[in-house]
C-alpha cells in the first residue's frame, strides 16, 4: 500500500511546512580558510507549495538544499548558525539510517545531469524497483507495476521497453523523465528539482518542467525549483527566492517580484533576459564578478557591482526588510516601491 | 551472436600471432651462440659423433628447410623433441603445464578474494587505519622481489618452524593421484584420496602465497582507485538521494562499475602469473612450466624453449580473449552495441 508522505506527517490536521530553513550559515573549511557558502539563509516551503530558488552559478542554491537533505560531503562543511526543519524534523539530529529513510521517501532530489545520474550498468527497471522496494513493503511484481505506472505518467509510451533498457540507450530527455519518475516513485512530500532542464535541449525543457509541475500539483507535493534562469522558474512557481553570493536578497510572490523587482540584483537579472529585450537591442550583462567568499567584502555583497551603492552599503550587510509579503535585503529600499523600470517589459 | 563476433576474429588472430612467434623464436634460437649438438654429444665427442647428432636433429640442413619443417610440425601439434629429455616437447608440456595452472589458479583466486574486498574497504575508509594497512600491503606486494619473498617464506615456515613443506607438489611418501586433469587437488578428490589432497594443499600454500601477494598489491590498488572514482559519480549521488542503503550503494551500484576498469588488470595479472611462476617454481622446485623452461634454458634445449614460448603466447592470446568476453558481461554498453 502506498501512502503519501504528507499523510503520515499530519498529526493534527494542520500540514507542517515541507522545509523550513532558519538563518542558516554554512562554510567549507579549506587550507586557504573557510569559504562562507551560506550566510543567514531563511527559506520556507509550505505544504503543496511550488517555490523557485534563483541565482547565478555558485551562489549557494544547491548547497542550501543539499544541506537540508544532508547530501553534502560529511566532514567537509560546518554549519555555523541557524537550523533546518524537514517536515518538522531536524536532519542534523538524524543518524545515517534515519536519513536513508527520509531521502527518497519524504524528500527526493532531481539533479541537473540526466546523462550521468543513472547507473550505467543497471537496467532502468531495476533502478526504479530498487528505490521503490527500499521504501515500500511491496513485492517485486508490485514494485514493477508501480514503476510502469509512473513511467506512463511521464508520457513514456512503452514503459516495458524503457525498463529493460540501460541508460546509454536513452536520450537525455528520456533519462530525465526516468529520474523524475524515480523521484516521485515513493510519493515524497517534497521534491527538490536542482536545475532539472539545464543540460537538456530547449525543445524538451518545457515538457520536462510541465511533467514535474503537473504531477506535483496532482499529488500535493511541494517543489523547490532551483535555476539560474529566472524566466524558467517564474512560469512555474508561486513564490521566488533570489540568492546572491550565499545570501537571500529578495523574496516574494512570483508576480510581485517580477512586476516590481526591488533589489538592484533582481532588476539586473531581469534585464539580462534575451526574451525581455527588444529585437536587435543590446543584450545586457551585469558588470563585475561575484565576490570571493573566502574573503568577502564588508557590507552588502552586491555593493561592488551595484549602481546605487552608497556609504551605508559599505558599513554592514542589509537585513531583510520586513514587509507584508515581498521582502528585500537592500539599504536603498526603505519601503517597497510599486514600480521599477525593468518591469515595463513583463510579459 | 555478439560473443561469436568477438571470438572468431580472435581465433584468426591467434593463428598470425603464433606464426609470428614461431618466426621470432626460430630466428633467435639460430642467432644465439652455442651448439646444441655439442651440448648433447658432450665436450669430448668425436667429430663423427657430432655430425651424426647434427644429422639426427636436422641441423645439417639449410636454415629455410629447418624453418619449413618446424612450421609444418607446429601445425600438426608437434613441437619437436627435447634435446635434454629425449621426449616430445608437447608431451613434456602436457606433463608440466597442469602444475603451473593449478598454482596460478589458486594464487589468482587468493589475490582476487582478498584484493577486491581490501581495495573496497580501503576506498570507503579512505585515509583511515584500514586504508593505511591496505596501502602498506599493496606497496609491499608490488615492490618485494618474488624470489626474495619466496626464500624468506621457505626459511621461516620450512627451515625454522617445520610446519609447511618447502618444495614439490606432494609428499614423497604419498602415491601420486591418478592423472585425470593433472590438477592434484581435483584428481585426488575425484579419487577420494584425502591424504593426497591435504598433502597437495600443504604444498600449495607457500608458492601460491608468494604469487598471490604480488598480484594482491596490484589488484588492491586498482580497485581502490576505481572505487574512489566511481563513488564521485553522479549516479552514486542519485542513489544516496533516493535513500538506498549504504551496503547496496557500495556493492550493487559502485563495485559493479569499479570492476570494469579492473578486468584488463586481472587479465594482465593472469599473464604475470606465468612470469612469476618461473621464479617461484624454481625456488620451490615446483614441477611446472617455470622449472621446465629454466632447466631447458640452462641446457640450451632449443626445441623445449621454443615450444614453451609458443604455448605461452597462445596462453596470452587466450587470456586476452577471456578479458574481452568478461568485458561483455560487465559492461552492457559493450554487450548491446558490440
Amino acid at each position: 500500500m502506498m501512502v503519501a508522505a504528507s499523510e503520515i506527517l499530519k498529526p493534527t490536521g494542520q500540514k507542517p511546512a515541507a522545509l523550513t530553513i532558519d538563518g542558516l550559515s554554512l562554510e567549507f573549511p579549506t587550507y586557504a580558510g573557510a569559504i562562507k557558502a551560506l550566510d543567514d539563509v531563511t527559506i520556507e516551503i509550505g505544504a503543496s507549495e511550488i517555490v523557485g530558488l534563483v541565482g547565478e552559478s555558485g551562489c549557494g542554491k544547491s548547497v542550501t538544499t543539499m544541506a537540508a537533505t544532508r547530501l553534502l560531503p560529511e566532514g567537509r562543511y560546518r554549519v555555523t548558525a541557524g537550523s533546518i526543519r524537514l517536515f518538522g524534523r531536524d536532519p542534523f539530529a538524524m543518524d545515517e539510517t534515519e536519513l536513508q529513510d527520509v531521502r527518497g521517501k519524504l524528500v527526493s532530489t532531481i539533479f541537473q545531469e540526466p546523462m550521468s545520474a543513472l547507473n550505467p550498468t543497471i537496467r532502468i527497471g531495476r533502478q526504479l524497483v530498487g528505490v521503490i522496494q527500499r521504501h515500500e513493503a511491496v513485492s517485486e511484481a508490485e514494485a514493477e507495476r508501480t514503476a510502469r505506472g509512473i513511467l506512463k505518467d511521464m508520457l513514456i509510451a512503452e514503459p516495458e521497453r524503457i525498463m529493460r533498457a540501460y541508460p546509454f540507450e536513452l536520450s537525455g530527455g528520456m533519462r530525465q523523465r526516468v529520474l523524475i519518475a524515480m523521484a516521485f516513485s515513493c510519493n515524497p512530500g517534497l521534491i527538490i528539482a536542482d536545475e532539472p532542464t539545464t543540460a537538456l535541449d530547449v525543445t524538451v525543457q518545457a515538457v520536462i518542467l510541465r511533467l514535474i509541475l503537473d504531477r506535483a500539483k496532482r499529488t500535493g507535493t511541494s517543489v523547490v525549483f532551483i535555476s539560474h534562469n529566472i524566466a524558467v522558474v517564474s512560469q512555474l512557481c508561486d513564490r521566488l527566492y533570489v540568492m546572491y553570493a550565499g545570501r537571500i536578497v529578495e523574496s516574494g510572490p512570483t508576480r510581485a517580484v517580477l512586476e516590481a523587482p526591488q533589489h538592484p540584483y533582481t532588476q539586473a537579472l531581469l534585464r539580462c533576459l534575451p526574451e525581455r529585450v527588444e529585437p536587435k537591442a543590446e543584450l545586457e550583462a551585469i558588470p563585475g564578478t561575484v565576490p570571493n567568499l573566502l574573503d568577502p567584502p564588508p557590507g552588502c555583497f552586491y555593493r561592488p557591482r551595484c549602481p546605487e551603492a552608497n556609504d551605508q552599503c559599505f558599513a554592514k550587510p542589509p537585513s531583510m526588510a520586513p514587509a507584508p509579503d515581498h521582502i528585500v535585503a537592500c539599504w536603498r529600499r526603505e519601503t517597497i516601491q510599486p514600480s521599477i523600470k525593468a518591469s515595463e517589459a513583463t510579459q | 551472436m555478439t560473443i561469436m563476433r568477438i571470438i572468431i576474429p580472435r581465433f584468426v588472430m591467434l593463428f598470425f600471432v603464433v606464426f609470428g612467434v614461431a618466426v621470432i623464436t626460430f630466428i633467435i634460437s639460430h642467432l644465439i651462440p652455442g651448439d646444441p649438438a655439442r651440448m648433447i654429444a658432450g665436450d669430448r665427442a668425436s667429430a663423427e659423433t657430432l655430425m651424426s647428432v647434427r644429422r639426427d636433429l636436422g641441423l645439417d640442413r639449410p636454415v629455410w628447410d629447418q624453418f619449413a619443417i618446424y612450421v609444418s610440425n607446429l601445425l600438426h601439434g608437434d613441437l619437436g623433441t627435447s634435446l635434454r629429455t629425449r621426449r616430445s616437447v608437447a608431451g613434456d608440456i602436457a606433463t608440466f603445464l597442469p602444475a603451473t595452472m593449478e598454482l596460478g589458479a589458486i594464487s589468482l583466486i587468493l589475490s582476487i578474494v582478498i584484493g577486491i574486498p581490501l581495495g573496497v574497504a580501503s576506498a570507503i575508509y579512505k585515509d583511515g587505519p584500514i586504508d593505511q594497512v591496505a596501502r602498506t600491503i599493496s606497496v609491499c606486494g608490488i615492490s618485494m622481489p618474488v624470489f626474495w619473498f619466496a626464500l624468506v617464506l621457505v626459511l621461516l615456515f620450512y627451515a625454522k618452524l617445520h610446519i609447511l613443506p618447502g618444495s614439490g607438489r606432494i609428499d614423497m611418501g604419498i602415491a601420486l593421484p591418478t592423472r585425470i586433469t593433472g590438477f592434484f587437488l581435483i584428481d585426488s578428490l575425484l579419487e577420494g584420496r584425502m591424504d593426497a589432497f591435504w598433502s597437495s594443499v600443504r604444498h600449495l600454500i607457500l608458492p601460491s602465497a608468494v604469487l598471490a601477494f604480488a598480484n594482491l598489491g596490484v589488484i588492491t590498488r586498482q580497485i581502490r582507485a576505481s572505487m574512489l572514482d566511481v563513488l564521485q559519480e553522479d549516479y552514486i549521488r542519485t542513489a544516496r538521494a533516493s535513500g538506498l542503503r549504504r551496503r547496496v550503494i557500495i556493492f550493487n551500484h559502485a563495485l559493479r562499475n569499479a570492476l570494469i576498469p579492473s578486468i584488463t588488470l586481472l587479465g594482465l595479472a593472469l599473464g604475470d602469473l606465468l612470469y612469476g611462476a618461473v621464479l617461484t617454481e624454481t625456488v620451490f622446485a615446483w614441477p611446472g612450466m617455470g622449472t621446465y623452461v629454466v632447466t631447458s634454458i640452462q641446457t640450451l634445449d632449443f626445441p623445449a624453449i621454443m615450444g614453451f614460448t609458443v604455448v605461452a603466447s597462445i596462453g596470452y592470446v587466450l587470456i586476452n580473449l577471456i578479458v574481452d568476453i568478461a568485458y561483455m558481461f560487465a559492461d552492457p554498453q559493450i554487450r548491446e552495441i558490440g
